[in-house]
């Protein structure tokens, strides 16, 4: 079991005939993935990596048959065409959205999230590594799939390396995953840790939850408060990056940032402690603090 | 971005917010005439003006050009005065606050208001603040205007041109796409007129490919850091005195983070991202060369990217011009035993874990 995806998960590809679109296709399919379709404008007929291109997504769900429709949607076109595509996808009754593009206007997010909670989509993004789903060979997004391995721990992160950092020493020791959910690093994102941490604690194939988190805003703490408002029963685990930050500057990601004294790394990890979450003080810590919880 | 105060002044202005009318002079001879009292103002991109002589105020046109005169070439926090801002001196019977922001939880604008202006609104108490989200796809509401005015207690008059401006604000927002936008104080004058008495606005890094006439080098980096913002590089200069370069941004604030940890100190934040093409390395590598650290600190997760080709960048320029410092290297992931093989064959010290790097860089770092 895992969340948002599964082995019924089928992918469209928009911005396919790119390099990342491509290289990336490729390695979903590699993994294991069900890539249906692929959409740049201008360019439908052509195939990539064995998958068909279309000038719209209407085009490919007109004429893909029914049973083979996309139901999940990634997202690889530049930043100032980012939100009309989400809105296309959206159109066309996809109610999964993966946006890997960075740089995205807050005001373009700010309004295509509130079109996705409208229309009651799932949105990861934007600034996201994506999702995967190791046990269930469904992967949207670009992350190495190597580091990954089957399991019942699941992941929820702001970044993307990082992620990798802490998954690689989770596997390393015998701790493999769930689901892995890259959240975005930017100011405003779709999915946020509650509603990640809500999905986890109702799966079945999800034992305990970690969260990778980081300086700015204060996603984490409303994560701290909902262990306790829901009563998650699921071990959590932490890893808050960005303690030697010094205020006032972006680090990095465009929500990297402690502004007026919020979203210091020091209040994540208070509050999270006084949740019940273990918090690590190293990446390479998670699978320590796992092996001691007895997982 | 953080506009300069006259930029925010004629933002307002153009989305029809009444603001005091003022031009910018580089020097006396450029003031012809004024109509009544003036305020002359320092246009620098600090905060605290006031207190460091940056701020006068003037009666009449000899005097107005005599204060131009004292401020400009003065040196306000190593900020040298190059022009001024004469704007016409407003008197205010009451002070009000109003601001939009982003709520990044809520994915909203927050329009934010209160009767106490003039102050810091961080230390408004929170029962005089009022604050409604607006959703951007239906706007700001009428009801909204009326609940911000019942808790303002403003008479009609003034109300409705309270509403208006607020209005004009959001329109503001969304079109020049800010990030926040702050009319601190809004003033009232004796006559009931209102006005803004200052006004502060950020815009969005990332829409500026929206808005071209905005591109202006950002006032408060350091040059080394706007020359790696034109390379694009993600690059941040600290305190310490170790170069730390890693691949993601959270990978890096976690390397700085293992390295405070074992007792160092990050002097730069370089953060190389996706890349693994050698000669985006190398560009990168010289930056953090020229931040002058006395360890250098590199911890690298090849996931996507291959650690080799990273390897390899690093090692051409250490080999041709020399790291300038010690280098710790700390590099895992895909093809790691080759890359590590590089780094040793440009001298470099290598170290298996993020922690272990940490902790020899730190020494290092003491030592020299």
């Amino acid at each position: 079991m895992a969340i948002i995806l599964g082995r019924d998960t089928r992918v469209l590809v928009q911005g396919i005939t790119g390099h990342q679109g491509t290289q990336h296709t490729r390695a979903m399919k590699e993994f294991g993935t069900a890539v249906v379709a692929g959409v740049t404008p201008g360019k439908g007929g052509a195939t990539v990596e064995g998958v068909p291109v279309f000038n719209s997504i209407a085009e490919a769900m007109q004429k893909l048959p029914a049973g083979e429709r996309p139901n999940a949607w990634i997202c690889f076109v530049p930043a100032p065409f980012a939100k009309d595509s989400a809105y296309e996808a959206m159109e066309n009754g996809i109610r999964k959205l993966v946006i890997i593009t960075e740089h995205i206007p807050v005001e373009d997010a700010m309004q295509l999230m509130a079109y996705a909670d409208y229309k009651r989509a799932v949105v990861v993004g934007p600034n996201t590594p994506g999702i995967i789903s190791p046990g269930e060979k469904a992967k949207v997004g670009i992350m190495p799939a190597a580091v990954f391995r089957p399991g019942r721990i699941g992941v929820i992160s702001r970044s993307g390396t990082l992620t990798y950092e802490v998954v690689n020493s989770m596997s390393e020791m015998g701790f493999g995953q769930s689901t892995c959910i890259g959240l975005g690093g930017d100011p405003v994102v779709g999915t946020s840790f509650v509603e990640a941490m809500d999905m986890f604690a109702a799966d079945p194939g999800t034992d305990a939850i970690v969260m990778v988190g980081e300086i700015g805003g204060s996603a984490e703490e409303m994560a701290a408060e909902h262990i306790v408002s829901a009563g998650i029963r699921k071990p959590v685990f932490a890893y808050i990056a960005g303690r030697t930050a010094p205020a006032g500057k972006r680090m990095g990601h465009a929500g990297a940032i402690v502004l007026r004294g919020r979203g210091t790394a020091e209040s994540k990890v208070k509050a999270l402690t006084n949740a019940g979450a273990k918090v690590a003080r190293v990446p390479s810590e998670i699978p320590k603090l796992l092996k001691e919880a007895g997982l | 971005m953080k506009l300069m105060e006259l930029n925010s002044r004629e933002l307002l202005a153009r989305h029809g917010i009444p603001v005091p009318a003022g031009k910018a002079v580089t020097g006396p001879e450029g003031l012809q005439s004024i109509s009544g009292p003036v305020v002359i103002k320092a246009l620098v991109p600090v905060g605290g003006r006031g207190k460091a002589g940056g701020v006068k105020f003037a009666s009449s046109l000899e005097e107005a050009r005599a204060r131009v005169k004292d401020i400009i070439g003065m040196d306000i926090k190593g900020y040298k005065v190059r022009s001024v801002l004469v704007a016409e001196k407003i008197d205010i019977a009451r002070e009000l606050y109003l601001g939009i922001t982003v709520d990044r939880e809520a994915g909203m604008a927050l329009l934010m208001a209160s009767a106490s202006g003039g102050m810091d609104i961080e230390t408004v108490p929170e029962e005089r603040l009022f604050r409604a989200h607006i959703n951007p796809l239906i706007g700001l509401q009428s009801y909204q205007l009326r609940d911000m005015l019942t808790m303002l207690a403003l008479d009609k008059p003034v109300g409705q041109q309270v509403s208006d401006v607020t209005k004009r604000l959001y329109a503001a927002f969304v079109a020049e796409d800010a990030e926040l936008l702050e009319i601190n104080p809004l003033a009232v004058t004796p006559a009931g007129k209102v006005i803004a008495g200052d006004a502060k606005a950020v815009i969005d890094d990332d829409s500026l490919f929206r808005h071209p006439a905005l591109r202006e080098p950002e006032p408060d980096i350091t040059p080394l850091e706007q020359e790696a913002r034109e390379k694009g590089i993600s690059f941040v200069q600290l305190d310490g005195n170790i170069g730390v370069i890693a691949n993601g941004a959270g990978l890096t604030m976690a390397t700085l983070d293992a390295l405070g940890l074992m007792g160092g100190q990050g002097g730069t934040f370089l953060d190389l991202g996706g890349t693994d093409d050698p000669e985006k390395v190398k560009e990168a590598f010289r930056i953090l060369k020229k931040a002058k650290p006395k360890v250098i600190l590199m911890n690298i997760f090849g996931g996507i990217t291959r650690c080799d080709t990273v390897a390899l960048g690093v090692h051409d320029v250490v080999k041709a011009e020399g790291a300038g410092a010690p280098v710790v290297a700390r590099i895992k992931g895909w093809y790691e035993e080759k890359a590590r093989e590089i780094l040793k064959d440009a001298g470099l010290i290598t170290a298996t874990t993020m922690e272990e790097a940490a902790k020899k860089a730190a020494e290092l770092s003491r030592e020299a």
